[in-house]
């Protein structure tokens, strides 16, 4: 059966060849076709010398989650042949470098060998061109063998090599070596191709953390504090390259202030006494880092300090795996920090979202006087992802919350730091240096009455804490709402879930759909949770949290939040490190069928009136 | 923290600076540090300064982290803006408040746990990147606020209260701070307002990372006679390097100073600082020359007190950085906001 723009591609190298820039080309060549593509990077934590992975899935109609099973295997490392092999479908492909011979053992796919490695060193001097350009012979013949428009490939080569031209005839050259002997000596015939898609629906491919850390410049954020961990550092650099595009101002100088500290701890310090004192703030971290910073978290909570940080999750417990994804710092950040504390959460799907949750949370984090973690994860923020253009409304105005400008305090007679003056529990903050006389107070992180004060008195001390409470339930008017689907008919039973798997969610409910099942979607994109969630849960028999992590930590988070029953509350979990897939996802919902006979009943027929 | 208001009369006759105020108009809550704690005298010494030059206290911004020290900025310039922060963090804080307002003036007051334990990280990394501000640790090594446990500046051999002996090497704060780049460090002794108050002046005007290291003994917990950082051991092996004199610009010079044992530095503002020197071999410009008196000095077991070592390359973070000269907290959306029309070229790179 021959697949037209519907395969997965997966390349298998060694990291540090110089094999990543030659595979995302491959990716965005498919990509400028029309055709949508989803490209995963797998890789180890790791500098040069072990085994990586990139995975390319080519889905007509839009599927953006990884599936299992790949149609064409380039295998250029032989430390996983052998496991590679492994994965192929039937009747799919395996290309290799067979300037060495090889031996294979599987009948049933077919094997393509390229010279790749003879043909660099019969063109070139250079060793390390001679390694890095096998990479671009590959994309060559790969262009030839699934159809590839090369002069697209052409037009990526020059961009890519804009600012070293020199490299720009090399590589085309290199190209056109891989395409020639493609031509010349393979069947060109592959059940898998690739066909233009003439679209008037622009796309873009970008990384999360790359639009996040746009959407900070867009937010107005001016001061970043960070630490260099995987898999959030690139969020940082984006926003350092942002603001060396967008923020030089005429006399050279630069409108913000990046500061790499010596450690989480210093990083959110930074961000906090920057917000302290009036500037948008933010640090970018991962899992280690969210503990690092857990007594400062308790401190912006409880002195009332915007902060914004960004938390891409990856692989835990402790260091656990760096560079693979979870979602399992749900619990460890909804009550970061000693004593009684709660934070809001931003869940991002895609890196448009980033993008958006980054910008907005500076507001949110200003409005509300409290921590905002933004909770991506290194599927989505490491990975390119298709997805449409970013906007912005050029009438945005920063929304800086409740701060006193010298004539409000000119005006004011009784200011207190901590008083609820309007009843929704957000107090009214003054700056540093804006009044000669009025409006100083003292920051502390000890207990504290409504001017902030420091008291031992317990009664106090109960009602300010009451008082953020409210500001916390306060928050849900400003915080994104969860997003609901409805199945065609009415069902009994409800999936819920929440960032990177939204795509795989969306594929299996359609699998699902095909097969008769009826399912109702609810996506969370922000904690404290709204009515609308808990109303989902109340409206149906049986709700599965589908996430990434051991302990269905949503679930938890879900009914110890809203006091739910949690009998018929069920969860589909995945925690390999690898981005789940819809078939998975299919596989665990019939199971959980399988074991339950009203679960089987309320999802094959209408739900009847209770 | 605790603190007790006090009441707010002014004698009419009370000194007015610059600003037409009075030291009454930078003082803070009454102390509830126990009696004769040398950490009140370094507040007084705070005010002092802060008067003398005229700071407009909202100008100000006074940061600490968690001890008896860092409780004393309730006790001083109630009309600033004060962060206590988490232990031994009151660096990275500060760092982030400089890096918002570059306008204000930074005060940063810490104790030796603080600085020289759980924060000792963040003091270092402060240094290194030369944040403009004043930092300033009340140094009596030992922890006041859980009941006097030695703490990492107290000197080796030397005994706590109930007579156990201090088994490790101290940390040397102001040789520390002069290694890792700080512009400014003197050591002072919390009795001796006489030197305090002009090397507070003097650091306060600096641009760049001021240090002061000021010995102010624990009249609780180490201030008894088998400890190297009480009143009593400070004054017998005390040995000062000369004292200071600050002059605001383009006033007449009226102190009388010996030419051949004083010098003279320009300050960025315009200022100048005079320094008579006791001891002529100390050369407070010469770095290594710093470094090895201090260590000479150790050696022998005596206290230097004055100002250890001057860089006159007066810099900070933010010309490091080559941020904006106006206070980032200050910048609007149209300075930040690239605006949909710096979307279309993202856009147009990712398509």
């Amino acid at each position: 059966m021959t697949k037209i723009n519907d395969f997965v591609v997966k390349f298998a190298n060694v990291n540090g060849s110089g094999s990543a820039s030659a595979n995302l080309m491959f990716a965005k060549s498919i990509f400028r076709m029309g055709i949508p593509v989803t490209p995963k990077n797998i890789f180890p934590s790791n500098i040069q010398g072990l085994p990586t992975w990139f995975e390319v899935r080519i889905s007509k109609d839009g599927y953006a989650a990884r599936r299992d099973g790949i149609d064409c295997f380039i295998t250029l490392n032989p430390q996983t042949y052998q496991s590679d092999m492994k994965e192929i479908l039937p009747g799919g492909y395996l290309i290799y470098d067979n300037t060495m011979e090889r031996k294979f053992s599987r009948k049933n796919i077919n094997y393509i060998g390229i010279p790749m490695a003879k043909i660099c060193s019969d063109n070139y001097d250079d060793p390390r061109q001679r390694q890095l350009f096998k990479n671009i012979v590959c994309l060559g013949a790969l262009a030839v063998l699934l159809k590839i428009d090369i002069k697209i490939i052409e037009n990526l080569i020059k961009e890519d090599f804009e600012k070293k031209p020199k490299l720009i005839p090399p590589n085309i050259q290199a190209l056109h070596l891989g395409r020639d002997y493609a031509l010349n000596n393979l069947d060109t015939d592959l059940d898998i191709s690739v066909k233009k898609i003439r679209t008037s629906k622009k796309k873009i491919l970008i990384q999360g953390n790359e639009a996040a850390g746009l959407g900070c410049v867009y937010g107005g954020a001016t001061v970043a504090g960070w630490y260099p961990i995987t898999p959030s550092t690139s969020l940082v650099e984006a926003f350092q390259k942002y603001v060396n595009i967008f923020r030089v101002n005429d006399k050279n100088e630069i409108n913000a202030g990046i500061v790499q500290a010596e450690d989480e701890l210093s990083a959110v310090g930074m961000a906090i006494g920057a917000n302290w004192n009036g500037a948008r703030a933010f640090t970018a971290t991962s899992g280690p880092g969210v503990s690092l910073m857990s007594e400062f978290l308790g401190l912006a909570y409880f002195a009332e300090i915007p902060l914004v940080l960004f938390n891409i999750q990856r692989g835990g417990p402790s260091t656990g795996m760096p560079t693979r994804t979870q979602q399992s710092d749900i619990l460890s950040c909804a009550y970061a920090s000693h004593g009684d504390t709660k934070h809001i959460l931003l869940f991002p799907s895609d890196p448009k979202e980033c993008f958006e949750m980054a910008a907005q949370s500076f507001d949110l984090a200003e409005i509300l006087q409290t921590p905002i973690i933004v909770m991506s994860d290194l599927d989505i923020g490491m990975n390119d992802w298709v997805v449409d253009p970013l906007k912005w409304d050029d009438k945005t105005k920063y929304n800086r919350g409740k701060v006193l400008n010298k004539k409000n305090l000119d005006d004011l007679v009784n200011w207190g730091r901590y008083l609820d003056v309007d009843g929704d529990g957000i107090p009214y903050r003054t700056l540093p240096g804006t009044h000669e006389s009025k409006g100083s107070y003292f920051t502390r992180g000890t207990s504290h009455d409504a001017f902030a004060g420091y008291t031992e008195d317990g009664r106090i001390n109960a009602e300010n804490m009451m008082r953020i409470t409210k500001k916390f339930k306060k928050s849900l008017k400003y915080l994104p709402r969860s997003i609901k689907k409805k199945a065609k008919e009415e069902t009994g039973i409800g999936i819920i879930y929440f960032g990177s798997t939204a795509c795989a969610i969306d594929e299996a409910n359609d699998i699902l759909e095909s097969q008769g099942y009826n399912i109702d979607l609810l996506r969370i994109r922000s904690f404290p949770f709204g009515r609308g969630i808990s109303s989902f849960i109340d409206d149906h028999e049986h709700i599965i949290v589908m996430e990434q992590n051991r302990d269905a930590q949503m679930r938890s988070l879900l009914i110890n939040e809203l006091n739910k029953n949690s009998s018929n509350i069920h969860s589909i979990l995945n925690f390999d490190g690898s981005p789940v897939t819809a078939d998975y996802i299919v596989k665990e919902y019939l199971n959980l069928l399988k074991g339950n006979e009203a679960m089987l009943k309320s999802s094959k027929t209408k739900k009847t009136a209770a | 923290m605790s603190y007790i208001k006090k009441p707010s009369a002014k004698h009419p006759r009370l000194p007015k600076n610059q600003l037409g105020l009075t030291r009454r108009d930078y003082e803070g809550a009454l102390s509830t540090l126990c009696a004769g704690c040398g950490h009140d005298s370094v507040s007084s010494a705070i005010i002092e300064a802060c008067f003398n030059l005229s700071i407009p206290a909202h100008k100000l911004a006074k940061l600490s982290g968690i001890g008896c020290s860092s409780k004393t900025p309730t006790y001083f310039l109630n009309k600033s803006h004060g962060f206590n922060s988490v232990h031994g963090r009151m660096p990275s804080v500060a760092t982030g408040a400089n890096l918002a307002n570059r306008d204000l003036f930074y005060l940063g007051v810490s104790g030796d746990g603080d600085t020289a334990s759980i924060g000792l990280g963040q003091f270092c990394h402060i240094i290194r990147r030369r944040l403009n501000m004043l930092y300033v640790v009340d140094n009596n090594g030992t922890y006041g606020l859980t009941k006097g446990q030695f703490s990492a500046t107290n000197d080796k051999d030397s005994k706590s209260k109930k007579g156990e002996d201090n088994l490790f090497e101290s940390i040397d704060l102001a040789a520390l701070a002069i290694q890792l780049g700080a512009g400014f460090v003197a050591r002072s002794f919390s009795g001796d307002k006489e030197q305090l108050v002009p090397l507070m002046t003097a650091a306060l005007k600096y641009k760049g990372f001021s240090f002061i290291d000021v010995i102010s003994p624990c009249v609780t917990f180490n201030n008894h006679i088998q400890s190297t950082k009480s009143y009593q051991y400070f004054r017998e092996h005390n040995e000062a390097l000369g004292f200071l004199d600050v002059i605001p610009d383009k006033e007449e010079i009226k102190i009388q100073y010996d030419e051949g044992t004083s010098t003279e530095v320009e300050i960025h503002d315009g200022s100048r600082m005079v320094l008579h020197k006791l001891d002529k071999n100390h050369d407070p410009y010469d770095k290594s020359n710093s470094l090895s008196m201090l260590n000479n000095h150790q050696a022998d077991g005596t206290v230097v007190t004055g100002l250890i070592y001057l860089d006159k390359n007066e810099m900070d973070l933010h010309d490091t950085i080559n941020s904006n000269q106006t206070p980032l907290n200050a910048l609007s959306e149209k300075d930040l906001c690239p605006g949909s029309k710096g979307l279309d070229f993202v856009n147009k790179n990712f398509s």
